[in-house]
């Protein structure tokens, strides 16, 4: 080919309005599903690394892999790989019965060996999975036909919650030690209802589907995942029509573009907003503790900050989780928590002050919300300085039981057991709580092991409503996940807050 | 001999420049708060969990024993691996260099481009009404930051005239027969014009928004420096010569009052590198800026000294490029 400037010129203006012409446009027919995602994918292994344990991940991961049980919308579990699973009559054993006709991406059969091969790698340390010590509560696994048994080395009434929770996923046995950890990460393959046709880090991912899915091949055939971190151009993404659905956008950016041309859904999900109390300082009396609990205005915050998206809690639990009780209440009482301080000395002239710590803009309205707590304390006698800091600082400071007397933070319980919420919130020797009093370790201790599953949710209830009573802690609210896509796509909302691709459907 | 003499003296500060950044870099990401192994601790995790993650990661040993290992893999070229990705650190750095290249260069080009139309246009318009309208356009370009300039960018031509893609480097759908990560130019290479358009629409916003206050302070000194050379003797003489005015500016003018812009284009141009950082997070644009962002964000600390690494040597290099240019280019310095 001749090329001289003149023609270069031609083809670059041809080749510019051939490229501008492959802009997606706004969905009538929708050959190709593209959503705009609020994180990026570092790793595909769903069992290790810090990408495991991350909760806003777990969609991908989802759509290419299959955990060990399915997890409804409802977050209540169903049949999944395994489809019937329980213990012996003494605790001492478990059986899983495997789904049989299923095959792996690249065709070959899944089969129980699979089952027992990752849930045997994910116990064991060497791999790097953050939550192996509760795998490792099971050993000596044995295969029979589409049986898995396991002897149970320390009775965990969740373990099968974990089967539906951070990596609680179903790996390929044969191909992993076929290509090894380097081989699967370049070439992923899962029994879900998609697999990665390509992957480009921090950019995108794009599924093709499982046409012969156990659960139903997808609706749609295509789905590209774009990372866009940014919460702007996430909305400029399904406002240009780039893509057809993204999450979590400010709300103010979520009424407005439902008042126009695209759909919307917000609904609760599992992640909770909360103040963390240290017991130490001022936060050991009593009296100004309850105080600041009862001294916040929920409602106000959810109506005036987050546009009314976000529901009133009183306790660690939502209302869709197992220990949820609506009979707990810490009712706002101005006047019965200036009385409370009155009891200690402290007023609005003579104020008990310390420092309350929170993240600006890792959730939505963080640092608004406890300027706001700030005020209302302010009128009843409490002067809180606050302390801005990073999510990671927080994390580090938690784990050395470090924090301020008082700390916000946002919980994620996806599996909605009261041992995931108020248990490793609550209990002392975890590196997750921040109230360590032995009172409250003492109610907790027995719960862990309790075999009766009443006895153990009503065991949480007492404990929820000890903590009330109390004040070790002050729940904030439930957090409500605005999802906007084109009118041709209705989205299924999961209460986990992961976005399902395979849930989504074309409107007819 | 002189100049082999000059190089060979800038790579030594070259190389002392990255040691003593890779120290600094290597002791404060340890030190501010924020540590990799209590962001993936699970709920119930015991304090053995933590040490033996700790030890996973090599950060239960002291902070010199660490940089001791680190810097003996630097010396082999092992940077590590990433903590989120499990990949190796030189190869995703490596990899990602060339999209953040191509975008800082062609963010480079746009702002010559438009700075060198704005001080030419200004200069051969000096002393009207137009000259004054540059200057203020100069000054509005100057004052808005590029990241604001992105978000204007993304709503003028992603949303209300959606003719530009406000996302990615490339169209997922597109099937890219390329060797090397250096989309842009191997598409013309390849003589691949569709995709070399693809990739033109999703680099041109990122790549204006960059290149938009770079444009105005190429401009506004392209611009002073013609105003003072068209005052200079030996273009008053090019004039009673009889060229005409553009002549003037273009051939006599332009060639002696570059010279302080070219060195100005080389120092932001490592800046503009740095400013790819949060433009690329905007666009979702898979450079090392956006993998960086990442890395902080995750304290993915082996990742983070790479990038740094990698970020302190192309600026050292693009200096070194600058001056050897400069040299090569003034014929006082040439002959000196």
């Amino acid at each position: 080919m001749k090329l001289n400037r003149r023609s270069l010129l031609k083809y670059s203006v041809a080749a510019t309005a051939l490229g501008m012409a492959g802009l997606p446009l706004r969905a009538q027919d929708i050959d190709e599903l593209v959503i705009a995602y609020n994180v990026t994918l570092p790793s595909w292994d769903p069992t290790v690394g810090p990408s495991a344990v991350n909760p806003t991940i777990q969609g991908i991961y989802q759509s290419v892999f299959d955990q060990f049980i399915l997890q409804m919308p409802d977050l209540k579990p169903a049949p999944g790989l395994v489809t019937e699973w329980g213990w012996n009559e003494d605790r001492s054993k478990i059986h899983l019965t495997v789904r049989e006709g299923v095959a792996w991406h690249d065709g070959s059969p899944f089969t129980a060996e699979d089952v027992a091969w990752s849930l045997a790698r994910a116990a064991n340390p060497d791999t790097g999975n953050p939550i192996n010590f509760v795998w490792s509560s099971l050993t000596n696994f044995q295969v029979e036909g589409n049986t898995v048994t396991a002897d149970v080395k320390q009775f965990d009434p969740t373990i099968f919650k974990w089967m539906y929770f951070l990596t609680g996923y179903v790996l390929p046995k044969a191909y992993y030690e076929k290509v090894g950890a380097e081989g699967f990460e370049a070439a992923p393959i899962g029994t879900g209802p998609y697999m990665v046709e390509k992957f480009e880090r921090n950019a995108y991912v794009r599924l093709k589907a499982n046409e012969g899915y156990w659960g139903g091949a997808p609706e749609f055939k295509t789905v590209t995942i774009k990372f866009v971190p940014d919460a702007a151009a996430r909305v400029a993404e399904v406002e240009s029509g780039n893509s057809h659905v993204t999450l979590e956008m400010p709300y103010e950016e979520y009424d407005r573009l439902r008042a126009g041309q695209l759909t919307g859904i917000a609904t609760p999900v599992s992640d909770i907003g909360m103040i963390f109390l240290n017991d130490i300082d001022v936060m050991l009396d009593p009296n100004v503790r309850k105080a600041a609990a009862h001294a916040i205005d929920k409602q106000l915050i959810i109506d005036r900050l987050l546009s009314g998206y976000g529901v009133k809690i009183d306790t660690l639990e939502t209302p869709e989780y197992e220990a949820y009780d609506p009979s707990i209440t810490v009712p706002y009482d101005v006047a019965l928590a200036t009385e409370l301080l009155a009891a200690s000395g402290y007023g609005p002239d003579n104020p008990v002050k310390f420092t309350i710590q929170t993240t600006k803009g890792f959730k939505p309205k963080d640092y608004e919300m406890i300027q706001a707590i700030v005020g209302m304390w302010r009128k009843v006698g409490i002067e809180a300085e606050i302390e801005v800091y990073e999510i990671a600082k927080h994390y580090e400071l938690r784990a050395a039981d470090q924090l301020a007397p008082a700390a916000f933070y946002n919980w994620g319980n996806s599996v909605g057991d009261p041992t995931t919420s108020t248990g490793f919130a609550m209990f002392g020797p975890s590196p997750h709580s921040v109230w360590d009093s032995p009172d409250l370790i003492e109610k907790i201790v027995p719960l862990w092991g309790e075999p009766d599953e009443a006895k153990r949710i009503a065991g949480w209830k007492e404990v929820d409503r000890y903590i009330a009573e109390n004040a070790y802690v002050i729940p904030l609210l439930q957090y409500v996940q605005p999802v906007l896509s084109v009118p041709a796509v209705i989205v299924t909302p999961h209460a986990s807050g992961a976005l399902l691709p395979h849930l989504m459907k074309r409107a007819s | 001999m002189q100049l082999l003499q000059t190089i060979f003296l800038r790579l030594i500060t070259t190389a002392v420049t990255l040691f003593g950044v890779a120290v600094i870099v290597f002791v404060v990401i340890r030190i501010v708060p924020g540590n990799p192994i209590a962001m993936m601790l699970p709920p119930g995790a015991t304090e053995a969990d933590i040490a033996r993650l700790s030890a996973l990661y090599g950060l239960d040993k002291s902070i010199p024993e660490q940089f001791a290992i680190w810097s003996g893999g630097v010396l082999r070229g092992d940077f590590g691996t990433s903590i989120t990705t499990r990949q190796p650190v030189l190869g995703l750095v490596l990899g990602r260099l060339p999209a953040t290249l191509e975008l800082a260069i062609m963010a480079l080009v746009m702002a010559v481009l438009i700075g060198g139309v704005m001080a030419l246009t200004g200069t051969r318009l000096r002393g009207t009404r137009s000259e004054g309208a540059i200057d203020v356009a100069n000054g509005m370009a100057l004052s808005i930051p590029d990241f604001l300039w992105g978000l204007v960018l993304i709503l003028a031509f992603g949303v209300l005239l959606p003719v530009f893609h406000i996302s990615g480097r490339i169209t997922p759908s597109l099937q890219l027969p390329f060797s090397t990560n250096f989309y842009l130019f191997e598409s013309l290479v390849r003589l691949r014009f569709d995709l070399w358009a693809d990739i033109v629409s999703h680099m041109f916003l990122p790549a204006l928004a960059l290149a938009i206050p770079l444009s105005a302070v190429i401009g506004q000194l392209l611009k002073q420096s013609l105003k003072e050379t068209m005052h200079l003797d030996y273009v008053t003489l090019s004039r009673t010569k009889g060229y005409g005015e553009n002549h003037v500016i273009l051939h006599e003018a332009l060639p002696n009052a570059i010279l302080p812009t070219l060195t100005l284009i080389g120092v932001q141009f490592t800046f503009l590198i740095g400013g790819t950082v949060i433009i690329e997070r905007l666009f979702s644009y898979e450079g090392l800026g956006n993998l960086a962002i990442d890395a902080v964000i995750n304290r993915d600390l082996p990742l983070i000294q790479g990038i740094v690494i990698l970020f302190a040597a192309i600026f050292t290099v693009v200096n070194l490029v600058v001056d050897l240019l400069y040299a090569t280019l003034n014929p006082r310095l040439r002959h000196a």
